[in-house]
């Protein structure tokens, strides 16, 4: 049963695809014979999440590989699908264009890390940790270094980088759920808990890998639909990527010919646009951009949630494999990302098009649906501060989150496209979700309670808990979601400078330095925490930042902590044993038996 | 035995090697080219300020033919050792 699931992959998600696009038509007649938007909205998100639901509960399993690891017998491709889907979020979907939009050449930064970092993720961990045979990220600093204190502090590290990201990914599944479903935000968290359960709780790894799967086809259809859509309706071709160069030399003559000033009176939770779209100053810019990279870089080869997913493949050659894979499936995402920007925002400023709302008079503005709906949310507000009658660009106030959003109803789609969007938003929320509780549910059930705590539990209870866990920690995080402490973006960065400042050296000297031992690990695991936390307490409370390094970058401080407090007192201390050198010798190697059994 | 610790050791050097050359290849496409993002937009490529299409799409492109590169070498360096395991 389970072996023919593996070798009916392609069928199976061939068919859920043409089944999805179906979906889409469906839907797409329905609101030509009149049915409302509310209920196609409804519709979308409904019918999505009770796919991944039906995925959830026919992947559910009473067996430890197939909990931990989905019984490592995901092929390459397919486990790049589901790493695309864990990686990208809530964030990178939702927020990421309309940073883009709004922030030009500075947030672009987010597109060269989380891309970029695959290459370190590729060269320095996944074939290793992969050989290794580990359930979870602490379970190899806790087997290389040895003894039960690096292990727990690894579990420290991973729960606190784990968790911050999670409570932003519940608040963006809240946010999209309770626009679409039209209910209120704190019942949308709830729901939106309720949907990422149902993926996790009874199939662990196996459950997650195969709705995300499902989930990437969804997001990236959802994502690069209505781009196309838009850069044809502009005469830029059905592939704009390439072609939309001439936009950006738009955009900056039309920029330097409304003026980026200021609005004359701010209005909260709102902006206006003043950054302009490229105009890189050299400099501290650079750095500023550089740094923040180097961040999102360090941070993706060192969170738990994305490592695990290579622990999934059947071989050490099928981890590197995939790692390709899982780039390429995220860069279709994230290339498309400026494109979204440019297009979005050329749209409403270039007077020759007929979308174009920037000169135009207020009135005129004010009478358009998408204006109307959004500023209704009080996610959109246009105010004529010169009492001149006519929009200027300094008086059109947007949500940066809101920018793929509403980008469909910009260009004047049909509704269908906006409920499609909002169901790959919240696909892109849930499956990073579920990476993320079912990363932080493992690393306490198996290295926390199975190996420190209770050696001896056997197989039954070590999955209950897993799965009482798995609900308590979710519980959790939808509870700080409904307080909205911080923004998406910005809770995404601090979970990257945390996993970054603890654990990147300690991972890859456990594998390329030989002489790294016990207590240069420990050294290099605490002190890089506590420096870049300690840091991130200092600027978020209003100290100066050093060097332009902010709340976003806090990892430029970690980083270089936890390297040198790891190489000097690993260099004080005495090697680690023959056992453990011997250990190091044969994660090099590609071929033989995992160091860990298949069930530890 | 001896022959077999010999071909670990010249078999973890070549992989060394090309690690180093990839991530060699990684912090030019990652750190060197978006730091001069402002000299780069004086040139235009596609139709693009090259600036602006580097940090967009061409270190994109570049990691992931990269990643593809480094897995169709590592491969070679494995099966001529006789680690390969597939």
């Amino acid at each position: 049963m389970n072996g023919s699931f593996i070798q009916n992959l392609g069928r199976v998600y061939g068919l859920y695809t043409g089944g999805f696009l179906v979906f889409i038509l469906l839907m797409a007649i329905l609101e030509q014979m009149g049915v409302s938007a509310a209920t196609i909205g409804i519709l979308f998100v409904a019918f999505t999440i009770a796919i991944y639901a039906l995925i959830g509960w026919l992947s559910r399993t009473m067996q430890v590989d197939a909990y931990y690891v989905a019984g490592r017998e995901v092929p390459a491709v397919y486990n790049g699908m589901a790493t695309a889907a864990d990686w990208m979020s809530g964030a990178s979907f939702v927020a990421l264009a309309g940073g883009i939009y709004f922030g030009g050449y500075g947030y672009m930064a987010f597109i060269v890390g989380w891309t970029g970092g695959y290459v370190l993720v590729n060269s320095l961990m996944a074939p290793y940790l992969r050989k290794f045979g580990c359930y979870t990220v602490p379970d190899f600093i806790g087997t290389r270094y040895g003894g039960n204190l690096a292990r727990f502090v690894a579990v420290v590290i991973l729960v606190v980088a784990s968790f911050t990201y999670v409570t932003a990914q519940i608040n963006a599944s809240g946010t999209i759920a309770a626009r679409a479903l039209q209910i209120p935000f704190s019942y949308g968290v709830w729901f939106g808990l309720l949907g990422i359960l149902l993926c996790s709780m009874l199939g662990g790894m196996r459950a997650v890998t195969w709705t995300q799967v499902a989930q990437y086809i969804v997001l990236i259809i959802a994502y690069v639909v209505p781009v196309v859509w838009m850069s044809n309706a502009q005469g830029f071709g059905i592939i704009p990527h390439f072609s939309y160069g001439d936009a950006v030399h738009r955009i900056a003559e039309l920029e330097a010919e409304y003026g980026l000033v200021k609005a004359a009176e701010a209005i909260p939770g709102v902006a206006v646009l003043t950054t302009p779209h490229n105009a890189p100053g050299g400099g501290m810019d650079s750095w500023k951009f550089v740094t923040l990279a180097i961040c999102m870089m360090a941070g993706t080869a060192s969170l738990p949630h994305i490592l695990m997913r290579y622990f999934t493949t059947p071989s050490v050659r099928a981890a590197r494999k995939s790692v390709a894979w899982s780039l390429l499936f995220i860069f279709l995402l994230y290339f498309t990302a400026p494109a979204l920007a440019t297009l979005t925002k050329l749209q409403l400023l270039d007077p020759t098009l007929p979308t174009a709302i920037i000169g135009h008079s207020i009135d005129e503005v004010m009478a358009l649906p998408w204006i109307q709906n959004w500023s209704a949310v009080g996610m959109l507000a246009v105010s004529d501060q010169n009492g001149d009658g006519l929009l200027q660009l300094n008086e059109f106030f947007m949500r940066p989150d809101i920018v793929v959003l509403a980008t469909p109803e910009i260009a004047g789609l049909p509704y269908v496209i906006s409920g499609l969007v909002a169901a790959g938003g919240m696909a892109a929320a849930m499956s990073t979700a579920d990476g993320l509780l079912l990363a932080i549910a493992n690393a306490l059930s198996h290295d926390l309670y199975y190996k420190i705590i209770d050696p001896k539990a056997d197989t039954a209870v070590r999955l209950i808990v897993a799965r009482v866990l798995l609900v308590v920690i979710g519980a959790a995080a939808a509870l700080i979601a409904t307080l909205q402490l911080t923004g998406i973006l910005g809770a995404v960065a601090w979970a990257f400078c945390f996993a970054c400042s603890g654990l990147f050296f300690p991972l890859v000297l456990g594998v390329w330095w030989k002489r790294a031992n016990t207590q240069g690990a420990l050294a290099g695991m605490i002190v890089g925490f506590l420096a870049g936390s300690a840091y991130l307490y200092y600027v978020y409370n209003g100290g100066a930042p050093w060097l332009g390094i902010d709340h976003l970058r806090f990892g430029m401080i970690g980083m270089p902590a936890s390297l040198i407090a790891m190489v000097v007192v690993t260099l004080m201390t005495p090697a680690p044993d023959e056992e453990t050198q011997r250990m190091v010798d044969e994660v090099r190697l590609p071929s033989g038996e995992t160091i860990l059994g298949s069930t530890h | 035995m001896s022959a077999d610790a010999d071909a670990r050791q010249r078999h973890w050097a070549k992989t060394r090697n090309l690690t180093v050359l990839v991530l060699i290849l990684w912090f030019i496409f990652s750190i060197i080219v978006p730091w001069f993002t402002k000299e780069l937009n004086e040139a235009t490529f596609l139709g693009f300020p090259l600036g602006f299409y580097m940090i967009a799409q061409g270190s994109l492109i570049v990691f992931v033919l990269l990643i593809f590169f480094q897995n169709w070498r590592q491969d070679a360096i494995d099966d001529e050792f006789g680690f390969g395991e597939e």
